[in-house]
């Protein structure tokens, strides 16, 4: 659902796009792949903390695997740090970054 | 080989150790509990003297020890006084809570029957978990592998060159210790979505 947004005239439509973006979902939490932790562990805290589905939980956790790394979670500051702080409690290696 | 299992009636999770195998558990959980515990987190030295003084409230460097700085990464890989801040507001709360975990384990033990000093050959641990009590043991079980795999050094797919160091190894009796703690891991977790 979206919902009309008031355009000031002396800006251009990119920067009007970029500021809803990065006011809406700046940061993001990103959970790195390590050799220890389990396939069967990364999925189940992504299930019991984030609330994601098994099928969700196990595409990130399987992004993690092959890819190194992956974004698990998007939101404010101070979401993103309640979150990484949440991950290394579950001994995975988790790191934020401002949305690219 | 013990594993954990959701008990049908109860639906308890459940495991049986032998004593040697309940008395290994409690020491590695002990160890973790001091290693958490010994290494003074260092506040930073970079920062103006009189500020430094005044800055007791928490960590703000990583750990020197190479596993706690596994159990404690950096969150904010580009900017260092954001990483600093994150440390000093969240590091003394993990290390409590990693503690916790790990004690949770040897009082579990010792509740099912595991004594101060293991003498007697041929007894067997029943441990008896509630969920919560569960995941708990799943995390600090997660924390025990860290710590042996950074101590081990293993590395991603590594495991052909563990199963080639030949028995004499030191090496080969932590490593199989570390597999046997994933394999408690990994039977926990199913257990606990069964």
């Amino acid at each position: 659902m979206t919902a009309p947004v008031e355009v000031d005239p002396t800006i251009t439509p990119d920067e009007v796009v970029d500021d809803v973006l990065q006011t809406a979902k700046p940061w993001v939490t990103i959970v790195w792949n390590d050799p220890v932790n389990l396939m069967s562990y990364v999925s189940y805290v992504f299930q019991k903390y984030f609330g994601y589905s098994k099928k969700v939980a196990e595409k990130l956790m399987m992004e993690v695997h092959e890819e190194g790394k992956s974004v698990v979670s998007h939101g404010t500051r101070e979401e993103m740090e309640r979150d990484v702080q949440a991950m290394h409690e579950y001994g995975l290696w988790a790191t934020m970054d401002r949305q690219d | 080989m013990s594993a954990f299992q959701r008990h049908r009636r109860s639906k308890l999770i459940i495991a049986n150790f032998t004593g040697f195998e309940a008395d290994l558990l409690r020491s590695l959980a002990g160890q973790l509990v001091e290693l958490l515990r010994n290494e003074a987190a260092e506040p930073r030295d970079d920062v103006d003297p009189f500020e430094a003084m005044m800055d007791f409230s928490g960590p703000t460097q990583e750990p020197e020890d190479p596993v706690l700085a596994r159990l404690f990464p950096t969150a904010y890989p580009h900017d260092e006084e954001a990483a600093a801040e994150f440390r000093r507001f969240t590091e003394g709360t993990l290390r409590d809570g990693k503690a916790a975990a790990a004690i949770a384990i040897i009082d579990g033990l010792e509740e099912a029957g595991l004594p101060k000093e293991l003498t007697e050959e041929g007894l067997m641990i029943d441990v008896e978990l509630d969920q919560p009590t569960a995941e708990t043991w799943m995390r600090s079980f997660t924390d025990l592998r860290l710590a042996l795999a950074t101590r081990l050094g293993v590395e991603e797919g590594d495991e052909a060159y563990w199963h080639s160091l030949s028995d004499e190894d030191p090496r080969t009796q932590a490593h199989d210790i570390y597999e046997w703690v994933g394999y408690l891991q990994e039977t926990l977790v199913g257990a606990l979505t069964s």
